[in-house]
């Protein structure tokens, strides 16, 4: 196997022991991109020679008896809306198109100090918002298992380029799922975090009380190794967790016996899709075979986490964007008589058309007629939402249930009706208003070939619970083993070329 | 409820957002489509509860009042649409008389 097809756990070894150099690691990937990317259009922006030279450096230190550090010489794709100094950060928006960042995210500072070397950064839903990327405003990524299928979103170039070995991992970002659900859609594993575990800073805000960073991985193992790196207190952001953590590679244990796993009913309630259905009551019954105590329980207000979560995203992400005014960086309008009519302008020009539909409904559901009965009403049921993850945690360990009703849709299937796109985070939006973990780990493929992910849940700041189970459901089964074909050329009645 | 075109246009304005004839028409379509759904939260009992913000469950947060490097102000204006001299440079903002 080639460096960049093996997984973060498997490579480390490799680089220690100096049987493959840093500078072939970073190569291989490299070569990999090239020859798929135009297919996969996972990456906006590939960072080579930046890449090569950190990749010498290395080796130049590994050299000299250095010892190698955490993540040493890991290719990393890193979601674009994380900054990264001197290396163009566009949120795939028009906007952002030429923004060189002059500063770096914590996460990305994190990862550099462990020795990972960022290859690139990848697609996704402009500023973050949508599910299957087609809302990025360079080019829609294509799904690795079936061109002619999303990636999932919004970070689905980080699942795209891990899942056909453009990078051993990769950071996104998820305020609604757009980790878990893309992982999901490509056969990979993918963290949300509880909130405030790992650092915002320098992360494009988009919905700041529910974003948060985590990785995007092809095993558990390689999660746990990640989200050690990147998790920790960070005094430039204020809602950041300021106790001590744990070692997350200590808590890789196979055994689960005696853990109690609530599955909520609300979860397969209508609009499950019966594949999605199937794999997930197979991947109960090996739960349960591996030695878990399985428990139907209830979430009664999850059913409204839609409703609170889309006025509540809205109305912060209408609040975050104001800083998109056409002043100090970004996109301007030319031939304004005046400031006001620039910052209009500039703004309806530079953005598209998800990113100004929740900022006309974030403006919306905060102007005084409509604050109390839409803005402050959703912030309550939030309270209930997180209220019912605490009582259930009371007798359960995790939860268990599907990532999202269905597996990767057609491209164009979903961008015509917003509502119908919002339903694909059914699942995974209630851990984000409740500020609690959620990781999506593979358990079946449909009879075309379609990956499935399974989503657990633990309590906040529980991830240690979380990654034993995942970590058990993994080694009991082979389904994160299986790697897609990639049919070149197969993408080409589906359209979007990439442009850029 | 239902969001009229005229309701987004004037919306919009408010978020300093230019937006085309055809677009106010749609979205006044598409986001009454959602408040139909957002509408719900109304059947919601939430009697006695608080508006949860944050999850961190953080308040307060202090800091040491430190001198800290921050970024130069070259670096700062180097993404800047225009410029003049140190300073961010912007159409008139002021009415003339």
């Amino acid at each position: 196997m080639r460096p960049n097809e093996l997984k973060a756990h498997e490579l480390l070894p490799m680089i220690r022991r100096k049987e493959v150099t840093v500078e072939e690691a970073v190569t291989e990937t490299l070569h990999r991109i090239a020859a798929i990317d135009g297919t996969i259009q996972a990456y906006i922006t590939v960072a080579g020679e930046q890449a090569l030279g950190k990749a010498k450096e290395a080796d130049a230190r590994l050299a000299k008896g250095e010892p190698a550090r955490p993540l040493e010489g890991l290719p990393v794709a890193i979601k674009d809306n994380i900054c990264t100094k001197g290396l163009r950060t566009t949120s795939a928006s028009r906007y952002l198109e030429d923004f060189i960042p002059p500063y770096d995210a914590t996460v990305v500072r994190r990862l550099e100090d462990a020795g990972a070397i960022i290859v690139g950064k990848t697609n996704l839903d402009e500023f973050a918002m949508g599910s299957s990327t087609e809302n990025s405003a360079m080019f829609p990524t294509r799904n690795p298992w079936n061109l002619k299928r999303v990636p999932g979103g919004s970070s689905g170039g980080s699942a795209a380029a891990v899942i056909a070995d453009e990078a051993v991992f990769a950071l996104g970002s998820d305020t609604g799922g757009s980790i878990r659900q893309p992982a999901s859609f490509c056969g990979i594993v993918g963290l949300k975090p509880s909130y405030g575990l790992v650092s915002r800073y320098g992360l494009i805000g988009y919905a700041s009380s529910m974003d948060q960073i985590g990785p995007m991985t092809r095993d558990v193992k390689d999660c746990a190794l990640v989200l050690r790196a990147i998790a920790g207190y960070d005094p430039s952001d204020s809602q950041s967790y300021p106790k001590e953590l744990p070692d997350y590679t200590g808590c890789l244990v196979s055994d689960i016996s005696g853990i109690t796993v609530g599955v909520p009913k609300e979860f397969l309630e209508e609009g499950l899709s019966d594949t999605v259905k199937d794999a997930f009551m197979k991947a109960l019954d090996k739960l349960e075979e591996l030695g878990a105590r399985i428990m139907e329980v209830s979430l009664p207000h999850s059913r409204h986490a839609l409703a609170a979560y889309y006025v509540i995203s809205s109305a912060e992400a209408s609040s975050n964007l104001a800083r998109l005014d056409g002043v100090r960086y970004g996109y301007r309008a030319s031939g304004c008589e005046d400031s006001a009519s620039m910052m209009a302008m500039s703004r309806g020009e530079g953005l598209g058309p998800e990113v100004k539909r929740r900022i006309v409904l974030g403006t919306y559901v905060l102007s005084a007629e409509n604050h109390e009965t839409y803005f402050n009403e959703a912030l309550r049921v939030r309270s209930l939402i997180a209220r019912d993850f605490r009582e259930v945690f009371e007798a359960c360990d995790c939860l268990v249930g599907p990532t999202s009703p269905t597996v990767a849709f057609e491209a164009g299937e979903k961008t015509r009706d917003p509502l119908e796109m919002y339903l694909s985070d059914v699942y995974t939006v209630p851990p984000n208003l409740a500020g609690i973990p959620g990781i999506s780990v593979p358990c079946g493929f449909d009879e075309e070939g379609m990956p499935v992910g399974l989503q657990i849940m633990a309590k906040q700041y529980d991830e240690e619970t979380l990654l034993r189970v995942a970590y058990t459901f993994e080694e009991a089964t082979e389904f994160h083993k299986r790697r897609p074909e990639i049919q070149k050329g197969a993408h080409e009645s589906a359209g979007g070329e990439r442009s850029v | 409820m239902i969001i009229t075109k005229e309701d987004v246009g004037r919306i919009s304005t408010l978020a300093r957002l230019d937006l085309r004839e055809d677009d106010q028409s749609l979205f006044a379509q598409q986001l009454s489509g959602i408040l139909r759904i957002i509408d719900a939260l109304a059947e919601v009992d939430t009697e006695g509860m608080n508006q949860m913000v944050s999850p961190a469950g953080l308040t307060n947060v202090f800091r040491e009042d430190i001198v800290l490097p921050s970024v130069d102000p070259e670096e700062a204006l180097s993404n800047a649409p225009d410029r003049e001299g140190a300073f961010f440079k912007v159409p008139r903002i002021m009415e003339v008389d």
